[in-house]
């Protein structure tokens, strides 16, 4: 035990990560307020070298300090999609900061920050490290939802994000308190020892504790009925951080609740699938319906990724290899059509000021072709219209619910996406058969203009040759049920 | 060679459809009468070869659907009843081309109906070449689909819409007896080809099959339904309302399909099939008193009618009854003599009227027009033609079918044969009748014309004038050579394996054997019939109007065509519409639109609403939402646990 605290092998990026995080924030303490752009470049490369790290970890299992930490492929997945979400975060912020006067060179620190608690969550194997990770996660995004410290929206946002955070985090430590005290360990592994042991007759303080950490991930993806702080904190927060909440935040907490709900609690399959399934209808529910009304684009994302999520969670809800593969193919494709879509809102802005409203994207294609088109795909995407890759998505999580024999849920969730399309073809026929209002500015500037390419590109053209992900994702899965 | 006779005509419709930018009017012309012509001249030494030296073939083409036990074969069958067939079918379509070219030389789509008349011309060649009911069938509805398309040619008319849509809606009924013959024939016999149902014929002579919940006797019943079909294609009493009306669209196409060889189909059909009929002499029965009441239904009816078409148009009809019930007497030989005949002078009726219409300038109503042979001598000279070989005059055309049609239905003996006999003899009488009030209402007397007409009044151009000399030369000839091969001594040796008569049945034979007086009697009514007219038209011009006075229901009876379209309109068509009417406004409109597409969206816009109205803004509002939801998901798990242990 005392010999495995000393091997750092298997968290050798997350060690770099934190060093380079520490050593960013010095230089732009000495450099001042003008090292901004250049910390921007810098964390980016950061988050680079940290994937190539990643991607030399050997791929078997490995754990190190006293069986907290975990390696293995599908932490290598998820961790590769994190990064990427916080690295294509920082670069369509760069223009946007400097236009809008908030950058500075604590922004992309605390990204990086932020992304390092993910990668901790992502590999947690103990409830101690996983409370660890997705503090040190919470407290960096809680700063930036508010980064825009003069806009009383900005601020609002990042303090109802903090409060019903710090009360999700109380749930999660309760539920874990319950586990504790019940299984005697808060090892990932020892609980899952005990969990078969006492298959027959499971105490039901570890029901209720499952419940309360379910409950408490579900704030941190935005699962309905925990979804109330997103569309506030959403609209709130500065676009480019908004872009970076539906993202990398959601891909670590969905792995952390796989993880989670597979390994420790395994065992107890037939109580938390019954929750998920609850979390994934309400979570359709809400995200296809209550969208419908919005009229702030911001919002309408919100409630988008709250659909997606319940799309995640159909596939988790299936409870089995395929379903994880499924889950896992989902928020690839989603990171892509989702920066996709926030890259073009980003293009949003009139006389150098952002515009939010869903009624401005009229006649865009008149004026933007291009970025309108970026738009248009991502939005059939996520609407899954074949053979753009939000299709694949969907495609993957409700194989596993048929083959699962969850077909009522898949029922809904396929009905559920009907209605989704209704909003995200509406913004489609607002950009190419309304007129246009005023026209947006120009131009939108390269790396933003970069992102969008990749992303819409990639979007459009996963069906071309979608193996690669697709072998990926089953690796990883196969990965979380082998050990 | 056999292949290509066939595929030429939907080569000449694929270039002249598709590539008409690039053709422009004349270039559709030269290609569609080239590939037409082409044909034509191919199916000279096909002829030649099959039906002469008896070289008959199949060639297989490639199979198309095969699934389980059925199996459905694109092939050329040349025996030598579909080479009569080919002959005639490309020859009167090559000549109706040329026609077309100076007929339809102002219409701004010129392009379009030469690729519609090469489309049909493919679909019947298809159709006679058929050697298995599955190509039959394709070639049945390409014909019906050709026609359609042709009748609606001029589609900014309405009536032309109209027409087209009750075409292809009569048909539709036909075809559907059709539908059910070829299933219940593979149902019966396992199979789709011609040769192993026929070879397996006589083996089910007696077989029952259940249709309907009844035990009916196998093969009546499937002839009955096949010629439920032919009824359809063939404009036959009951189904024949169609071909009236179908006189809208351009005079070429009345020729081509709805005279010389669409309608014929019909015929066809049952020659091709006498193998089956043969055995079901009840069915025979059913299709002998069908054609003889078809054809004095029809002839009593052309005897009123004041358009020129539709004059011509319930001959045709006529006619195809006299086909049928040659063919329900077993006389299959002479119902496709009749049917080459018929081809060559009717199509030169239609043609020689569409030249009137044409020096007319469109008009089509007789009582319009009159005196006209000094101005179009010529068009007059080939309609005394085309009538004297209609009215069975010696030694035109007409009169070696109808007569040998005729003393077979004499000949067959039997108690429907006589009913045809004589009802034939009343036809024959109006036929010639209705032939001659037509040419002295045109063509004698003083012109009633308005005279701005009658200044443009003019011959046909050239182009539209040889066609009809090689239609007036079959109409003059075709029989006196044909009548050899086909009814005469030749026949039993000139139609080899592809017709099939039992040695009971032979009316033919026995026509041969008919008194003095039963051959004549046609030809005899047939000048009564014209010297009727005379008299009524040239020497008593008023009579006519006073006769039509004095037996005002029988007139009017005639006039409506015996009420037939009126009569359906009050059992099917009204009953339908209302049916349909309220299908539509309360099933669709309210029932399925207002719980279906409309009532959903109205629930989810009303969904939507509720659901945004849940994001309140208020902090302790979210935690209350939180942890309400802890509740439920633990309570839940409770349950469910406890349910599990």
């Amino acid at each position: 035990m005392a010999k495995d605290i000393l091997v750092l092998g298997p968290a050798w990026p997350e060690v770099f990560l934190a060093c380079a995080a520490m050593a960013l924030l010095m230089l732009g303490v000495f450099r001042g307020e003008s090292s901004a752009r250049l910390v921007s470049w810098l964390s980016v490369g950061a988050l680079a070298a940290t994937a190539l790290l990643l991607s030399g970890t050997t791929p078997e299992r490995g754990l190190t300090f006293g069986g907290m930490f975990v390696i293995d492929s599908f932490a290598v997945f998820m961790k590769m999609l994190v990064l990427l979400g916080s690295a294509l975060a920082i670069v369509m912020s760069l223009d946007f900061n400097e236009r809008e006067k908030i950058a500075r060179f604590e922004y992309p620190v605390l990204f990086l920050f932020a992304t390092l608690g993910m990668m901790m969550m992502v590999s947690a194997s103990d409830l101690i490290s996983l409370y660890l990770g997705l503090e040190l996660q919470s407290l960096s995004l809680y700063v930036v939802a508010a980064f825009r410290r003069d806009s009383i929206r900005s601020t609002e946002a990042g303090l109802k994000y903090f409060v019903l955070g710090a009360l999700s985090s109380g749930l999660l430590l309760y539920g874990a308190s319950l586990i504790y005290g019940f299984a005697g360990t808060t090892s990932f592994a020892g609980i899952a020892r005990i969990m078969v042991d006492s298959a027959g007759d499971m105490p039901l303080g570890v029901v209720f504790g499952v419940v309360f950490i379910a409950a408490a991930l579900a704030f941190k993806v935005s699962a309905a009925p925990f979804h109330m702080w997103t569309p506030d904190v959403y609209e709130g927060a500065p676009t480019p951080v908004t872009a970076f909440f539906s993202v990398a935040p959601k891909i670590a907490a969905v792995s952390l609740l796989v993880r989670v709900l597979v390994e420790p609690f395994g065992p107890l399959v037939g109580a938390w699938q019954q929750i998920v399934v609850a979390l994934a209808v309400v979570s359709m529910l809400i995200g296809g319906f209550a969208a419908i009304y919005q009229t702030n684009i911001k919002r309408l994302m919100a409630y988008s990724s709250i659909g997606h999520i319940g799309y995640a969670l159909v596939g988790l809800a299936a409870g089995d290899e395929t379903g994880v593969r499924g889950v896992l193919v989902y928020m690839s494709i989603y990171l892509f059509m989702n920066v996709a879509a926030f890259g073009a809102i980003l293009c949003m802005r009139q006389q150098g000021r952002m515009v939010e409203r869903i009624d401005d994207l009229s006649g865009l294609a008149k004026n933007q072709p291009m970025v309108a088109a970026a738009l248009a795909i991502s939005m059939f995407s996520m609407a899954g219209i074949p053979p753009l890759a939000g299709f694949f998505g969907k495609l993957y999580v409700f194989l596993a619910a048929i083959s699962a024999g969850l077909y009522a849920l898949a029922v809904i969730g396929v009905l559920t996406s009907v209605v989704a399309a209704y909003y995200y073809l509406r913004i489609v026929k607002l950009m190419y058969f309304d007129d246009p209002v005023d026209v947006f500015d120009q131009p939108i500037g390269r790396p933003l203009g970069l992102v969008l390419a990749g992303t819409s590109l990639f979007t459009l053209l996963f069906f071309v040759y979608p193996a690669p992900l697709i072998f990926a994702a089953g690796l990883a899965a196969a990965a979380l049920y082998a050990g | 060679m056999y292949t290509a006779v066939v595929l030429l005509p939907l080569l000449g419709a694929i270039a002249a459809g598709l590539f008409a930018p690039w053709l422009k009017d004349r270039g559709s012309q030269i290609v569609s009468c080239g590939a037409v012509g082409l044909s034509a001249l191919l199916s000279l030494p096909i002829f030649y070869q099959v039906a002469l030296h008896g070289q008959s073939r199949t060639i297989e083409l490639f199979t198309w659907i095969q699934s389980g036990a059925f199996e459905f074969v694109w092939a050329v069958k040349f025996d030598t009843l579909s080479a009569v067939m080919v002959l005639v079918v490309s020859v009167v379509s090559s000549m109706i081309h040329v026609y077309s070219v100076g007929y339809m030389a102002h219409d701004k789509s010129i392009p379009r109906f030469m690729a519609y008349l090469n489309l049909f011309t493919f679909f019947m060649l298809a159709l006679v070449t058929a050697d298995n009911f599955g190509q039959l069938f394709f070639g049945w509805e390409g014909v019906g689909l050709a026609s359609y398309l042709l009748i609606g040619f001029w589609y900014d008319r309405p009536s032309a819409n109209a027409a087209a849509i009750k075409a292809f809606l009569v048909n539709r009924i036909g075809d559907f007896g059709f539908a059910l013959g070829i299933m219940g024939v593979f149902l019966v016999f396992g199979s789709v080809q011609f040769d192993t149902v026929f070879a397996a014929v006589p083996g089910k002579a007696n077989d029952m099959m259940n249709f309907l919940g009844y035990q009916v006797p196998a093969i009546t019943t499937l002839c009955l339904l096949l010629f439920v079909g032919a009824m359809g294609k063939s404009a036959q009493l009951g189904l024949h309302t169609w071909l009236p009306d179908a006189m809208e669209g351009p005079t070429p196409v009345s020729a081509l399909i709805h005279a010389a060889t669409m309608v014929t189909a019909g015929v066809f059909m049952v020659a091709r099939l006498s193998p089956m009929f043969e055995y079901a002499p009840a069915a025979l029965a059913v299709v002998t008193v069908v054609g003889a009441s078809t054809a004095l239904f029809a002839a009593s009816v052309g005897l009123v009618q004041n358009d020129i078409k539709r004059v011509i148009a319930y001959s045709t009809c006529s006619q195809l009854g006299y086909m049928f019930f040659a063919a329900g007497v077993s006389a299959y030989g002479v119902a496709i003599f009749h049917l080459m005949t018929h081809a060559f002078f009717k199509a030169l009726l239609f043609l020689v009227s569409g030249s009137v219409i044409h020096a007319l300038s469109g008009e089509q109503d007789m009582r319009k027009m009159g005196g006209l042979r000094r101005t179009i001598p010529i068009t007059y000279a080939l309609m005394w033609i085309g009538s004297l070989a209609l009215a069975g005059i010696p030694f035109f055309a007409g009169y070696w079918s109808k007569d040998a049609i005729l003393d077979a239905a004499w000949g067959a003996h039997s108690g429907v044969g006589t009913y045809a006999f004589w009802l034939g003899i009343g036809a024959a009488l109006m036929t010639a009748f209705y032939s001659w009030r037509l040419i002295f209402m045109t063509f004698h007397g003083d012109t009633r014309a308005d005279h701005h007409v009658m200044e443009h009044a003019h011959e046909s151009p050239n182009v539209m004038l040889y066609p009809l000399y090689v239609l007036a030369a079959g109409a003059v000839l075709a029989g006196m050579i044909g009548h050899h091969f086909f009814v005469g001594g030749g026949q039993e040796q000139f139609w080899g394996e592809s017709i099939k008569v039992l040695p009971q049945h032979d009316a033919l034979e026995a026509g041969h054997h008919a008194p003095f007086w039963v051959q004549w009697l046609p030809v005899a009514v047939a000048i009564i019939g014209i010297g009727i007219a005379y008299g009524l038209y040239i020497r008593n011009p008023e009579l006519p109007r006073q006769l039509a006075a004095r037996f005002k229901p029988l007139y009017f009876f005639l006039l409506n065509k015996w009420y037939f379209d009126e009569l359906y309109d009050l059992l099917f068509v009204n009953p339908a519409h209302r049916l349909g009417l309220s299908l539509w406004k309360k099933g669709d409109g309210d029932i399925i639109d207002g719980y279906g597409p409309d009532g959903i969206a109205a629930t989810t816009v009303r969904l939507a609403r509720r659901a945004s109205l849940l994001q309140t803004g208020y902090i302790y509002h979210y935690a209350f939402a939180m942890l309400i939801g802890v509740v439920v998901l633990a309570t839940a798990a409770w349950y469910l646990l406890g349910r599990a242990g």
